[in-house]
């Protein structure tokens, strides 16, 4: 059949089949714009290079070496102005990192609450979700992360009307149970304190985690192996006591309290969660939450009722048809939406710097780029950054994915 | 956002820097008006009146080199610029100039490859509080909440500041001066730093401006002044000397009020004629037409009428001369000599 509609097939080759010869004739055009692309690449970049060297500009990453000279207001690892512009990044970075993950957790935990209750049958419960999920999705995260931070800002208590000053003063406001308090600068609460002996504590902590998730386990088994069903609060008891036993008798955890008393501006001492940090999270935690309920709510709907029915037939309660029968399904069509919704979460959080939360852009790809003037560095280097994260979660969401996906035998 | 525009400005280099390197002067000339990069909005030294017109001490200045290249004052596009855009902005040729207090510092000047055409405010960090804290002292400050504008000096300056007097302080990063006013406002810091101009402009438009002082430390020295990209000799020579040729004014007394009448009828002093062009051929010298420096003086008059119209004492804005009076009053400003 072939033979008769294509006469050129049993012909050999000829440089002018390239052209007329359909087996051929894709590949060629492909490679010409190939080579065009290729070209106008390195147009682009020999232009780059020609005009750095004619600005008099070198590329170099020595500068990550030098001293930053700047501080940062939220730190994890040690740093002061003294540090290199390396170690500034790599606080960026954890700073990037840390409020990205928080706000993933925040985000899924507020997206799939506010998915299953949109297809709640208690009417006011349905709308206010709708009115969430509108009016969230569209409206520019930007602007979510400006409303949040001023509001917080407006919100909170000035840190000052807190303070004795050594006693000098009677403060307008206490701390609430003299341990937290709420200011526009951001959340004071205790901060804990290892004594000696902690490792132990930790040790029972992870014997609990371990010894939880063993019980609950057995539990399982034994359902499916004898069908008698055991009760699940002893697992609860298994995570706690070891813990609180060790810390009672060794006594390894102290609380620090915020302190009032020893300075004239702030309250120090204890923990504080900062503004910026408060006013990001809080933003992009909401933000995608509400692209996230949209998912989870069109993943529950694409299962057909028909399981919700059979499900009820065989007696199961409305809770364990959602946990057993509907989520497990719905989860195959909800994951890899989710995937991207993560990834927007890691890249909007480049907004920190709009409420002054010093991120990897904030760092590096500012206050760094400033003071050196290496732009091109800085940028590459963030580009570079920003690709190997989303990359990394895509890669371990896949795999997740694969794991809840339809196994086809 | 800011990470878009460095980027666009990246790309901006990469495509166009080449063709902006040299002959920013026939550039000017041949696109009719001049691209002045300029502060987002200091009340005094650049910002949108009510008309929407940019005034101020910064954008006088551009206006004047507008003045004195195009024969017009009104030929000038200004482009906003803030402390983290400002430099990939002028490399990338986006603008001709840049007039929005920048500090003269030897980095920015050797390695960011700028050349500063002179200083046209002699400025230093200071600190605003409010009057409530009962702070006299910039070394009282233990502990306190600072907002700073990131990617400048001062926030350099601040590190050093509180790490010689071995104190702490809290940062809190904002972006622009108007961010840094409604942090300081709200209370969400204790204290607010730039340079001591920036900081009565800032205070000026308080609802109520006693309530804030500055703190008599001032901790750096901020030589305030236009730049211009390295490696165009032809039009750096043209700021500069529009620069100088208004301090030159008001040292010789050349207004806006007489400066037209002067160079109606040359006087007979040789200085004042070589300046306005009805002697000599400076003007030439530079590529310039005869009357450059009367069409920059007639702008908006000799620095002294800048600085009095904009941020002297007469204004809300309230600075007194200082070291930027001229060397004949103690201060600071001196003009090398027209010849």
């Amino acid at each position: 059949m072939a033979s008769v509609t294509d006469p050129q097939t049993n012909q050999g080759f000829r440089i002018s089949s390239l052209i007329n010869d359909r087996r051929y004739r894709g590949l060629t055009f492909q490679f010409i714009a190939l080579i065009g692309i290729i070209f106008a690449m390195a147009y682009l970049g020999i232009n780059l290079v020609q005009n750095l060297a004619t600005a008099g500009l070198t590329f170099s990453y020595d500068f990550l070496g030098e001293q930053a000279g700047y501080d940062i207001n939220q730190t994890l690892i040690e740093y002061d102005s003294q540090s290199s512009h390396l170690r500034a990044a790599i606080v960026g970075v954890i700073n990037t990192l840390l409020v990205s993950v928080l706000g993933c957790i925040a985000a899924t935990l507020i997206g799939v609450t506010a998915g299953v209750l949109r297809l709640s049958k208690n009417w006011l419960v349905a709308k206010l979700m709708s009115i969430y999920v509108e009016a969230f999705r569209n409206v520019p995260v930007l602007i979510w992360i400006l409303i949040i931070g001023t509001v917080v800002t407006l919100s909170g208590a000035n840190p000052r009307d807190f303070l004795t000053r050594g006693g000098s003063v009677e403060p307008s406001s206490e701390l609430i149970l003299g341990a937290f308090a709420f200011t526009n600068r951001g959340f004071y609460a205790p901060a804990v304190e290892l004594g000696a002996g902690w490792p132990v504590v930790l040790i029972a902590l992870i014997a609990g985690i371990v010894g939880f998730f063993w019980w609950r386990a057995h539990v399982k088994k034994t359902l499916f192996d004898t069908g008698k069903l055991l009760p699940v609060w002893p697992s609860w008891l298994i995570l706690i006591v070891p813990v609180v036993l060790a810390q009672l008798v060794l006594g390894a955890l102290s609380l620090s309290m915020p302190d009032v008393a020893s300075n004239n501006f702030n309250i120090q001492g204890g923990t504080l969660i900062a503004k910026p940090f408060i006013a990001l999270w809080l933003a992009l935690s909401i933000y995608t939450g509400a692209f996230i309920a949209e998912n989870v709510r069109a993943g529950i709907l694409a299962v057909s009722t028909g399981q919700t029915e059979a499900a009820a037939a065989l007696g199961l309660r409305p809770r364990r048809v959602m946990n057993l029968v509907i989520l497990p399904q719905a989860l195959r069509i909800i994951i890899p939406p989710l995937i991207s919704q993560y990834l927007n979460l890691t890249k909007n959080s480049s907004l920190a710097i709009a409420v002054g939360y010093a991120d990897i852009t904030a760092t590096l790809g500012g206050i760094t780029l400033n003071q050196t003037g290496k732009a091109l560095e800085c940028v590459l280097l963030l580009m570079l950054f920003y690709l190997i994260i989303s990359l990394s979660i895509s890669a371990v969401m896949n795999v997740y994915n694969a794991s809840v996906a339809l196994k086809e035998r | 956002m800011t990470y878009k525009l460095i980027l666009g400005a990246l790309a901006a280099t990469g495509l166009t820097a080449g063709a902006a390197a040299a002959a920013t002067l026939d550039d000017v000339k041949e696109r009719g008006a001049l691209n002045c990069g300029v502060v987002t909005g200091l009340v005094g030294f650049g910002a949108p009146n009510a008309n929407g017109e940019w005034e101020g001490f910064d954008v006088a200045l551009c206006r004047a080199v507008a003045a004195a290249v195009l024969g017009d004052p009104t030929a000038v596009e200004f482009i906003p610029t803030t402390g983290k855009t400002r430099f990939t902005a002028l490399a990338s040729g986006e603008i001709d100039m840049l007039a929005r207090n920048t500090t003269w510092t030897f980095s920015r000047d050797v390695d960011l490859k700028f050349e500063f055409t002179g200083i046209n405010y002699y400025d230093g960090q200071g600190f605003m509080v409010p009057k409530s804290l009962g702070v006299t002292s910039a070394k009282d400050l233990d502990g306190a909440t600072v907002c700073i504008q990131t990617g400048t000096t001062t926030e350099l300056n601040l590190a050093d500041f509180f790490r010689k007097n071995n104190i702490s302080y809290e940062p809190v990063a904002v972006e622009t001066n108007a961010e840094g006013q409604q942090q300081y406002q709200a209370g969400a810091c204790d204290t607010y730093t730039t340079d001591a101009s920036g900081l009565a402009a800032t205070r000026a438009a308080f609802e109520n401006p006693a309530d804030h002082v500055i703190l008599p430390e001032i901790i750096s020295k901020e030589p305030l002044g236009p730049l211009v990209r390295h490696g165009d000799n032809e039009w750096g020579d043209v700021v500069r000397w529009t620069l100088n040729a208004l301090i030159a004014a008001e040292e010789m007394g050349v207004t806006s009020a007489n400066v037209q009448d002067m160079a109606a009828a040359p006087g007979d002093s040789p200085e004042i004629n070589r300046l306005l062009g009805t002697e000599g051929n400076l003007g030439e010298m530079m590529g310039l037409e005869a009357d450059w420096a009367v069409n920059a003086i007639a702008a908006n008059g000799n620095y002294g009428e800048i600085f009095e119209k904009n941020i002297g004492e007469n204004t809300p804005i309230g600075l007194a001369r200082g070291l930027n009076a001229q060397w004949t009053n103690g201060g600071l400003l001196y003009s090398p000599p027209f010849r």
